[in-house]
């Protein structure tokens, strides 16, 4: 128990340390995961509402593909977009291992499925209740598409947070494609994996609450701004 | 009869292993029309049919031409289905859609759909989110939004069924105001009392397929089927 | 369009433009700088060592040196992807095994540390000792609790070695007493600390190590403990693009007397991890 105690006091000392290194290591999970969820969220938001609106052969199938892709374990995905950007893969001539670019795709690869399976469902549902009267006006099924994606924009933003969430949390892909290399890769669950392999336990719980603070107030506004749309919007 | 408006041939609709539309043969005149029938009867589906929001398994929907182009057509359902924007936004997002007004301006598109939401006595909500607003004002606006495609047919699917008796005498008027324009009607509803109002001719319904199409007294005073006979009775709703 | 959807896409645009913009900057000043891919051990990346190092070497030559830290084996195998420029670890058998594969063409000595035996204080196999060998042995007849690392790391490599030279063969004694972790160095004695059990691990690691628990040294001091660091430059010939003049003014500046100096300097506690050993 005492050692709980030792960790929150860490994570406190830590947070107010004013010490630049751990908040580049905070700015930069912060980077890549906007980056990569901002970026996903367009793909995943897409093919979402494409789906959901669209009829057309193996549709069902790539619901399934989709519901399933939810759950591609990170180090599975890293291990994938590693040997995709080494040097002796098909993309090394560009040279973007061990960077925060690869940092960025390997999460867009694990985060998009996960927001199009999202986005898929909640466009679904409201397609049900828009169907007809949308078709009845005359909207094309991409053009419903856009107009549904709009009017969900709400539900949206809770999937988009999901998404965020689930970047923000994962060490495997990370950990892979950018070698944690330090000041230039590492991030905040990277550095909780290494303190932890090096024993520094209440450091790496110290971060560890950090990281949680940060996605407990993403959700907290993530749940305002739901609530204000709800009685402002109906 | 002149050329009839819009012409059904042998349809037939099935839908989930049920016969919905068991061979209708139809024609209609350009006017006011009212579909009525039994719950279950078919009357939604056919007015579906009629639109093109469902294909039939068998048969031939065929709308004539009108100053040689297919003429317009809008609906109004049961439930009112707004965007999530303000009600002048969704009249405008109707007429965005439209071959006929997409081109406009902006600013053109903003004065005619306020036209509209003041014909419907809205004027004053333009700016109100669509999805707070009250039942009946939510479907005033859908009959805005219709009103404003300028349609040469309105299809309205039991318009009045969910609502209040306030918000009912409002839309007969709106729908009343859209027929005194030129656009023909064809309404499905269970309110007899509308239908015997509005209508000048009835189709009468009774297990998809059509028992009756006669002109709106006849149908109230001497109605030639046992289906239109009962229902008059009140023994079938 | 309204007010609030021209808020929304201003307030959306506004934040996709800072995070976008973030990371080319970021990636700008990186490529802007000259830099190396260094593929090392956990084990060094962890005693601290890279640390205090890389800030001298970079201050003095204006070149970022970037650690990717793995096992011994993952690291070789970078280099043989040509994902790495210079190949910096401490098992001699598997670099001359890369060179002779010709993913180099030349390897030097830089520096050596030293295994120790870590085990519970009360030392329930009395393996205490300076005899490594014997250590081994006597924990085999105990089936003492032994954590390995098991991941083809330059620490597991040695700890195999000294169990066959001890005579022991470990497939024929392996019982519940022998835990493979399929882990570095500090997940290791984590979890030999947990379960109060006998770990090899490098000086250096165990150094900086915090949660010791129960744990200390058993046996240390033996000549065959000393664990010996290997530096190569990846070969240009098979990857073009490895970055020969950086990498070789790296590999130069580590065997040379003020590099060697540094090593030396690097102290944990008042004690030396490293001790240099380049031929001149």
């Amino acid at each position: 128990m005492n050692w709980i105690a030792a960790s929150l006091a860490d994570a406190a000392r830590l947070a107010f340390s004013l010490d630049p290194k751990l908040y580049s290591i905070i700015g930069l999970s912060l980077s890549v995961s906007l980056a990569s969820v901002t970026l996903a969220s367009v793909a995943g938001g897409l093919i979402g509402a494409a789906v959901a609106v669209g009829r057309f052969p193996g549709r069902q199938v790539l619901i399934v593909l989709l519901n399933a892709a939810m759950g591609l374990p990170p180090v599975v995905v890293g291990l994938v977009v590693y040997l995709m950007l080494s040097r002796a893969g098909p993309l090394g001539a560009m040279g973007l291992l061990f960077t925060p670019q690869a940092m960025v795709i390997a999460q867009f690869v694990l985060i998009t499925p996960l927001i199009a399976a999202l986005t898929r469902q909640v466009i679904e549902d409201a397609w049900r209740e828009y169907e007809e009267q949308l078709r009845s006006l005359g909207a094309r099924a991409w053009q419903a598409a856009l107009t549904l994606l709009w009017d969900t924009r709400f539900s949206l933003l809770t999937v988009v947070l999901a998404g965020l969430g689930r970047a923000m949390a994962e060490v495997g892909a990370v950990m892979i494609v950018g070698g944690n290399i330090d000041g230039v890769t590492r991030v905040m669950t990277t550095t909780i994996a290494l303190e932890t392999s090096k024993g520094d336990l209440p450091l790496a719980v110290g971060l560890g609450v950090i990281l949680l603070l940060i996605v407990l107030l993403l959700n907290a506004a993530a749940y305002g701004i739901r609530e204000w749309a709800a009685r402002r919007h109906g | 009869m002149a050329e009839p408006m819009i012409s059904l041939r042998d349809l037939v609709f099935e839908g989930r292993g049920h016969r919905a539309i068991d061979g209708v043969s139809l024609e209609l005149a350009a006017g006011r029309t009212a579909i009525l029938g039994a719950n279950g009867a078919g009357k939604s589906v056919l007015l579906r049919l009629m639109h093109g929001l469902l294909a039939p398994s068998s048969g031939a929907v065929q709308w004539s031409a009108i100053e040689g182009r297919a003429p317009r057509l809008a609906m109004v359902f049961q439930k009112p289905v707004l965007l999530r924007r303000s009600a002048l936004d969704n009249v405008i997002y109707g007429l965005k859609l439209s071959p006929a007004h997409r081109a406009e301006s902006a600013p053109r598109l903003r004065e005619r759909a306020l036209a509209a939401l003041a014909r419907v006595g809205l004027a004053q909500l333009a700016d109100r989110p669509g999805r707070v607003l009250s039942g009946g004002e939510q479907q005033r606006v859908a009959l805005a939004r219709a009103w404003a495609l300028e349609p040469d047919v309105l299809l309205l699917d039991e318009p009045t069924a969910s609502l209040d008796p306030a918000a009912m005498r409002a839309v007969e008027a709106i729908i009343l105001g859209i027929a005194a324009g030129g656009t023909s009607i064809v309404m499905t509803t269970h309110h007899r009392g509308l239908a015997r109002r509005f209508a000048d001719s009835v189709v009468f319904l009774d297990a998809g397929q059509v028992a009756e199409h006669t002109p709106v007294d006849e149908f109230f005073t001497r109605p030639r089927s046992s289906g239109g006979h009962a229902y008059l009775e009140g023994e079938i709703a | 369009m309204n007010l609030n959807r021209r808020g929304f896409i201003a307030g959306a645009a506004l934040l996709a433009a800072c995070t976008a913009c973030s990371l080319p900057a970021q990636a700008q000043a990186q490529s802007q700088e000259r830099f190396i891919t260094v593929a090392s051990t956990t084990s060094t990346e962890q005693s601290g060592l890279f640390g205090y190092l890389l800030p001298i070497y970079e201050k003095k030559s204006g070149v970022q040196v970037r650690v990717v830290a793995v096992g011994t084996g993952q690291a070789l195998d970078m280099g043989r992807r040509g994902d790495a420029d210079v190949e910096f670890v401490h098992d001699k058998v598997a670099e001359e095994k890369f060179l002779a594969e010709g993913f180099s063409i030349k390897r030097q000595d830089v520096m050596y540390n030293d295994f120790i035996l870590v085990g519970p204080k009360n030392d329930p196999a009395k393996a205490h000792g300076r005899d490594i060998l014997e250590g081994l042995r006597k924990i085999a007849a105990a089936k003492a609790a032994f954590v390995s690392r098991g991941d083809r790391s330059g620490t597991n490599a040695a700890e195999l070695r000294y169990w066959k030279d001890a005579g022991i063969n470990l497939d024929a004694v392996k019982g519940p007493w022998y835990r493979d972790t399929g882990s570095g160095m500090g997940p290791a004695l984590n979890t030999a600390a947990s379960m109060d059990a006998y770990i090899l691990a490098d000086r250096g690691t165990w150094l900086s190590f915090k949660n010791r628990a129960n744990l200390d040294i058993v046996v240390e001091g033996d000549t065959k403990l000393f664990n010996q660091y290997g530096v190569m430059l990846v070969n240009p010939a098979k990857f073009p693009h490895v970055k020969v003049a950086l990498g070789q003014a790296f590999i130069d500046w580590l065997v040379s007397p003020e590099g060697q100096q540094v090593i030396a300097g690097y102290k944990i506690g008042g004690q030396q991890l490293f001790f240099p050993n380049a031929k001149p």
